[in-house]
């Protein structure tokens, strides 16, 4: 499947930050298309346990098709054909056999848009849990409890827990949406521009959020605001029109970018 | 190429607005005035016709039963009538009968181009003049009055009696008119009133219930014969059985004959003398007479009184009189039982088809071709449902049923002929197609970003439409659901075919196991309406009721939809503020 256009490591640079828990994903030879159209070429990256990774380039270039790849989210688009493989700790995700159901309970994911379900918040909160059939409604209230404190949600939710979460604002709602992804308990965080849809107050949450949550969980943030990709990550994938440019430790790519484009992109030139 | 040829447009464009700098103008038709004045009068043309329609329905249903006043005619011959001017027409007389006319009349008809008025009179009193109705040619009056003592009686058969009151009989005794009291003869009416309910009581209740245990007992008996044989031992100790049980049931059947046979008797004795206004008279015992009132001397409070009590009747009584007079309870049971239950069938199985195609289904030719096959079902004439109704659902699966599990009652079909239920059925298959719509498209309404949300926490598909997709379509599904129960609570055609009747005896629901009996045919207000409407004996006496009954199943689909729109509102309430 891979096209004479996908030279396999299409030229990346890298120069990754190693944290010290080893990787925990495998991006290798990764190629993706919607229907005829190619988005991704040949993408090899690594994703170090318990860091933060931001993915950053201009409108279009796969960094929110890379990520939706990595919990399968890609697989509800029709037309959807991919190449190349993406092992988390060294099982394929794109076996046949793979359970996908079982793949996203690991990784929990933030969208781009707050998506708190019609329910009350509390019942937002603990959906992970239902859905894997947990009655204990001790266990559920002390996740529901757990999950809002590292979302940083608690202390204005604990009084109306089962009114409607649609009556939180979208800051709140975001939050809501990161507590109920780490319900789950999962190993990896996905986000998806978490901040876009956010005013600048809850943005600065948000991101406070992700720092406190750094470390207990491995974190891939898709971002367009470079300042925050240098503020929240360890390591920043740089990509352009489907291709990975450069990988590296976050305050190199920021600082002294050793691809062209990056450099470009960094300092505002284009995008 | 597009480029530029765009760009030459531009230039040319431009060089024209600096050469010519022309006036625009914006003519009439691109104003779209007038395009607004004709949308907005379809708008009120449509708004006027249903307002005048339901005004229309609801005046004439309204006022039918208030007490009219009645008026006795002495006609240029001498006759005298008596009756309930019931509506006025001007109508064209035939030049031979103007010339025959007294000259005075032919005066009349002449100053009015040959038109003449007339009134047509309820007189009543079938029995003695063969018609309920009159037309009177106003030319043909000479007096027109409205006496005191003039009584309108409704009775049990043969429709209204217009008259006086020569007297009556009770205890033996008669008395004649002015030796009794208008509230002595009240008593005895209402006594015999009583009398005459529990009379029906013994032998509708009591001695059906009676032949409907002798019935169960016969069929287990048949049953015993169809699997043991008529010549096994099983079968002559079930015989034997059997007419015991038979014989006991006969002694009480005995009992409540007897019973009946002397308050029959004594129902005889208590007697009513009418007489018409022309002084033919009629004897009749005081329990057939429904309700009766002297329609010029009550007032308005006593009129109010009648106008209640017939209401009361029409809502909770049986039909008498060929349906054209009495009550609808019957219809309007059967119209509720049949809407209800084809809910219960439509909304499961039309939201389970649209939840396969829309969520699992591979979206190509196929479930294109299933689409326009659903969509052409909803325009399929309701007829030949009913006529698929009483093949498939009747004849073929009623017949398999009965064949399996009421072979005892065989030849007699027990669901194999139209009942509730295959109604309902029929119904539900020909509402389908709504529901599937609505249901569709209020899945596809579901953002993508809840199913995601939802996928993304680990969620299988099942599930996130279980708990995410389908509590959040459930609005829209209503509206589907709301507008099939519109759609077949008042469809009449396919009915016919498969289990509505004039007059259905017993209610589909009754004291005996199990309780519901869907096998059962029923009586339907849209359908009654037809019948009071056109197939009664007389079509005048008929129409008052066709009003009432119309604006009684108006009333009922209004009352249903609004309890599902209710509903619906209620849990859209949980969506509010919702921003996505």
């Amino acid at each position: 499947m891979t096209s004479a256009s996908t030279p396999a490591n299409g030229g990346t640079i890298y120069h990754v930050k190693k944290g010290d828990r080893g990787t925990i994903l495998d991006i290798a030879e990764f190629c993706l298309w919607y229907g005829a159209a190619q988005a991704l070429f040949g993408v090899e990256m690594v994703v170090e346990r318990g860091l933060v990774t931001a993915l950053i380039g201009p409108s279009g270039c796969g960094k929110s098709t890379l990520l939706r790849s990595l919990n399968r989210m890609n697989d509800l688009i029709d037309g959807m054909t991919i190449s190349g493989n993406v092992t988390l700790d060294n099982n394929n995700i794109y076996d046949p056999r793979a359970d996908v159901i079982a793949l996203r309970k690991r990784m929990g994911m933030v969208f781009q848009k707050p998506n708190p379900f019609p329910m009350s918040i509390f019942e937002n909160v603990i959906y992970p849990l239902r859905v894997d059939g947990v009655r204990n409604k001790r266990l559920l209230e002390e996740t529901a409890e757990r999950s809002l404190k590292s979302a940083a949600l608690w202390d204005e939710a604990k009084d109306r827990l089962h009114q409607s979460a649609l009556g939180l604002s979208g800051g709140q709602q975001q939050r809501l949406c990161i507590a109920r992804a780490i319900a789950g308990d999962p190993e990896v965080l996905l986000m998806d521009e978490p901040c876009s849809a956010l005013d600048p107050i809850s943005t600065a949450r948000v991101e406070e959020l992700i720092d406190e949550l750094s470390g207990q969980y491995t974190i891939i943030i898709v971002t367009h605001n470079m300042q925050q990709a240098a503020r929240v990550s360890d390591n920043t994938a740089f990509m352009y029109l489907g291709k990975l440019i450069e990988y590296g430790d976050t305050d190199e790519i920021f600082t002294n970018p050793k691809s062209r484009q990056t450099q470009d992109y960094v300092t505002g030139r284009f995008g | 190429m597009t480029v530029s040829y765009l760009n030459k447009t531009v230039a040319a464009d431009a060089g024209q607005t600096m050469t010519m700098a022309r006036k625009r103008v914006t003519d009439l038709s691109s104003q779209g005035e007038p395009f607004l004045w004709a949308l907005g009068g379809a708008l009120a043309f449509g708004c006027i016709m249903i307002v005048g329609f339901l005004v229309m329905v609801l005046w004439n249903g309204l006022s039918t039963f208030y007490p009219k006043s009645i008026a006795a005619v002495t006609l240029t011959n001498g006759e005298v009538i008596a009756g309930e001017p019931s509506r006025v027409e001007r109508y064209k007389l035939a030049p031979d009968i103007a010339e025959q006319l007294p000259p005075k009349a032919r005066a009349m008809v002449a100053a009015d181009d040959g038109f003449a008025l007339r009134t047509l009179y309820r007189t009543g009193n079938f029995d003695l003049y063969g018609d309920d109705f009159r037309w009177v040619p106003e030319h043909n009056v000479a007096k027109r009055e409205y006496p005191n003592g003039l009584y309108f009686a409704e009775r049990v058969e043969w429709g209204v009696f217009i008259g006086r009151i020569q007297g009556f009989e009770a205890g033996g005794a008669k008395k004649e008119a002015g030796n009794f009291a208008e509230s002595e003869m009240r008593a005895a009416h209402a006594e015999a009133r009583d009398r005459f309910h529990r009379i029906r009581n013994i032998e509708k209740d009591e001695i059906g219930s009676i032949n409907h245990y002798l019935n169960k007992e016969r069929l287990g008996l048949r049953g015993i014969e169809l699997r043991n044989g008529i010549a096994s031992p099983e079968y002559a100790a079930a015989n034997e059985k059997f007419n015991a049980r038979a014989q006991e049931l006969q002694i009480r059947y005995d009992e409540l004959a007897a019973e009946a046979k002397a308050l029959r008797a004594e129902d005889a004795a208590q007697r009513v003398y009418l007489a018409d206004i022309g002084g033919r008279e009629k004897v009749l015992p005081l329990s057939t007479i429904v309700r009766l009132y002297a329609a010029n001397d009550i007032g308005f409070f006593q009129k109010i009184g009648v106008y209640l009590s017939r209401w009361a009747e029409f809502l909770t009584e049986e039909p008498r009189e060929a349906n054209t007079e009495g009550g609808v309870l019957p219809a309007i049971f059967g119209t509720f039982a049949m809407t209800v239950l084809l809910v219960v069938a439509v909304a499961p199985f039309g939201v389970i088809t649209a939840l396969y195609l829309r969520e699992y289904a591979k979206q190509g030719r196929t479930v294109a071709i299933v689409r326009v096959a659903v969509n052409n079902l909803a325009g399929v004439p309701s007829i030949v449902y009913g006529v698929f109704g009483l093949g498939f659902f009747a004849y073929i699966l009623g017949g398999r049923i009965d064949r399996l599990f009421f072979s005892e009652n065989l030849p007699n079909p027990t669901f194999g002929t139209g009942g509730l239920l295959w109604a309902s059925l029929t119904l539900a298959l020909l509402t389908v197609p709504v529901v599937i719509v609505a249901t569709e498209e209020a899945l596809a309404a579901v953002p993508r970003s809840m199913r995601e949300g939802s996928l993304a926490c680990g969620a299988s598909k099942w599930q996130t439409i279980t708990r995410i997709v389908l509590p959040r379509a459930m609005p829209g599904i209503m509206t589907g659901i709301i507008l099939a129960m519109a759609r077949g609570a008042g469809e009449v055609a396919p009915l016919m075919l498969v289990g509505v009747v004039k007059l259905a005896p017993e209610l589909p629901v009754d004291g005996f196991f199990p309780f519901i009996h869907l096998e059962r045919s029923f009586m339907h207000l849209g359908f009654h309406i037809f019948d009071v409407g056109f197939q009664s004996r007389n079509s005048e006496a008929g129409k008052p009721m066709v009003f009432v009954t119309t604006m009684l199943l108006i009333c009922l689909i209004a009352a249903m939809n609004l309890a599902a729109i209710v509903i619906r509102n209620r849990m859209k309430r949980k969506f509010k503020g919702s921003q996505f």
